[in-house]
């Protein structure tokens, strides 16, 4: 079996250099993730209707992943579930970039502004990630609105720490001053030297956050808070799961956990590969 | 000399403690003071009651103060040692947290200790091999470990282990129909050792990575060159100047995952309802008990903050390089 991949591998990608297999890789995973939101958008109420018949039924070629308790296929749900998941966790990322962009470039202003932004982070690191969204989701009325706040709120630490000490090193950078030398002004260093180099940074710190972010959402939605119980978001389906454990219903519990894997290592490797296509240096490891 | 700057260092770490400690305070309190939830519906549930004792409960619960008020009267009793009464437990806050972050304490720092032990064998044994199948099968492991969800593999080890083979029981710290004096050492053992195994799998795949990346970086030093060229190799040569070297970093790095390995344990306690102090911090956030919820955030962040000194001191006290730094300059 592993010997028969191996050489479909080979035949696929033997003609390709390393740079042309990552964009490979990186289109792959991205269809992949694509179809599944796409899908998740167009799945209608009927396909999840109940069908008392056929409850708990296990995996099978009609159902592949088997059905719940009320005869809603699984498989159907895990979509769709996913679905949801990648979308907030997209809001989510979105807005922590955006709060780190500007967290990172204020604290280039000055030495106090520099100190209130590393405080800042700090601040937001002492306390464990879960309890600062829940605190956070209860303080915006719980929900489903107080979990995507909550969760697009504490992402950003890590991407604008990795901002900052990127600013720091390039102001130091000799073409930096001379450019200041020559008179240009604090705008044109800004927007000509150094936000270029912070753009790459951006855009990898947004698709590795992703998993974060879904991972987070998906753990506070398992622990009961936000989404409403009929929402198929993949935490609510996990968390009903566990009540058909002691059953033996495994797969209620299985696959969609198991796609939510996936996902994750999907996002991880676009992120990862992203990374080396875009930086030269490490683009032979 | 060195007990002078080891004091002004501690001196220094407890002052930033009490910043935090205010800070946190008043942040979490206003965020939570921004919550529409109303605390005496959450105190009653979903009884009916009077209007008169409603406003009996308004008044004990200072609805109607202003925030300041309140604030004031709070951060007050917390400087007594006092931090209210949780509304769902209906006892006071300091003792529920007590009882839940001994049983807590317990499994995060078994899981703790062996996901460091386990991380670090496994990165030193890919680091050593590096490039081959051995390095290859870990590097994947640990790929996927960091992308499982904790709760779903909590619940697949529930599966595999407590339904199919039946060796573990399927949930709570001790067994069920039975009085708490009459709960043997053995039974919480055993109703122990599947949250640990579960949270300690997790914890491996951040310290094996960094285990292994850290020990290729020191083999491919010029003191480990010299060494080979002496003649040295193998277990020995990796003892000597490859463990010693790594090893620090490697603890620190642990020390530092506190904050991680409390949301692990938030997960892993709710799925097996192991009672510990993360699922008291769910119950408190779904049922709104603000006093235990801002107990539970105070005590967690002082639990992160230790994790953070040690390394700290690890760093600046006991890692030799450091010193010899400072000698230097």
């Amino acid at each position: 079996m592993s010997t028969a991949v191996l050489t479909i591998n080979k035949g696929l990608s033997g003609g390709l250099n390393l740079r042309q297999k990552t964009i490979l890789l990186i289109s792959f995973m991205s269809l992949l993730l694509l179809t599944i939101v796409i899908c998740s958008l167009f799945i209608n109420e009927r396909s999840l209707s109940t069908d008392f018949d056929s409850k708990n039924l296990a995996p099978s070629l009609k159902h592949p992943f088997g059905t719940d308790w009320m005869g809603r296929d699984m498989f159907i749900r895990t979509i769709e579930g996913l679905g949801l998941s990648i979308m907030i966790g997209a809001f989510a990322s979105l807005i922590s970039t955006l709060i780190s962009v500007i967290l990172g470039l204020f604290s280039s202003v000055g030495k106090i502004a520099d100190s209130f932004v590393s405080w800042l982070v700090d601040l937001f690191l002492s306390i464990p990630h879960l309890l600062l969204i829940i605190l956070i989701s209860i303080g915006f009325g719980g929900g489903a609105t107080g979990v995507i706040i909550g969760v697009a709120l504490t992402h950003w630490p890590s991407l604008t720490r990795v901002v900052r000490a990127e600013i720091k090193q390039l102001k130091t950078q000799e073409y930096v001053h001379i450019s200041r030398n020559f008179g240009k002004s604090r705008w044109w260093i800004a927007t000509k030297h150094i936000l270029p180099h912070l753009i790459p940074k951006f855009i990898l710190g947004t698709i590795l956050m992703f998993p974060h972010a879904i991972l987070h959402e998906a753990s506070i939605t398992f622990l009961g808070f936000g989404l409403s119980p009929h929402e198929p978001a993949i935490g609510i389906i996990l968390s009903e799961s566990m009540k058909y454990l002691s059953a033996g219903y495994w797969w209620l519990a299985f696959f969609p956990g198991l796609s939510l894997l996936i996902v994750i290592l999907a996002f991880d490797m676009i992120g990862e590969n992203l990374g080396k296509l875009m930086n030269p240096k490490k683009a032979h490891d | 000399m060195k007990q002078r700057k080891l004091g002004y260092f501690i001196g220094k770490k407890i002052l930033k403690l009490l910043c935090l400690l205010i800070v946190v305070c008043i942040a979490s309190f206003w965020i939570v003071e921004q919550s529409p939830i109303d605390p005496v519906r959450a105190y009653i549930g979903e009884m009916s009651i009077q209007p008169e004792q409603k406003a009996k409960l308004e008044e004990y619960w200072g609805v109607n103060t202003p925030s300041h008020e309140k604030f004031m009267n709070w951060a007050g009793n917390i400087l007594k040692g006092d931090f209210g009464i949780s509304l769902i437990y209906r006892m006071p806050v300091t003792d529920v947290m007590k009882e839940r972050f001994t049983a807590s304490i317990i499994l995060m720092a078994s899981s703790w200790l062996m996901s460091g032990i386990l991380g670090f064998i496994l990165g030193i044994i890919a680091g050593m091999k590096n490039g081959t199948l051995v390095d290859k099968v870990i590097k994947t492991y640990c790929y996927i470990l960091i992308a499982a969800p904790t709760f779903w593999l909590a619940l697949i080890m529930l599966l595999v282990f407590s339904v199919y083979l039946g060796w573990f029981p399927i949930g709570l710290g001790i067994p069920i129909g039975t009085v708490a004096d009459d709960v043997t050492f053995l039974d919480r053992i055993h109703h122990l050792i599947l949250p640990t195994i579960t949270l300690s799998l997790l914890g491996v795949a951040s310290i094996a990575m960094f285990t292994r990346e850290k020990l290729i970086e020191v083999m491919s030093s010029d003191y480990i060159l010299f060494a080979k060229a002496r003649g040295e190799r193998g277990l020995g040569l990796i003892m000597r100047h490859g463990i010693r070297n790594v090893a620090l970093p490697a603890i620190t790095l642990q020390f530092l995952g506190f904050s991680e390995l409390f949301g692990g344990a938030v997960l892993v306690e709710q799925v097996f309802s192991y009672p510990g102090i993360g699922q008291a911090a769910v119950a408190a956030g779904l049922r709104s008990d603000v006093p235990l919820l801002l107990g539970i955030v105070i005590v967690s962040t002082i639990f992160v903050f230790f994790g953070n000194l040690v390394a700290d001191i690890i760093y600046e006290f006991i890692d030799p390089r450091i010193k010899q730094q400072e000698m230097t300059t």
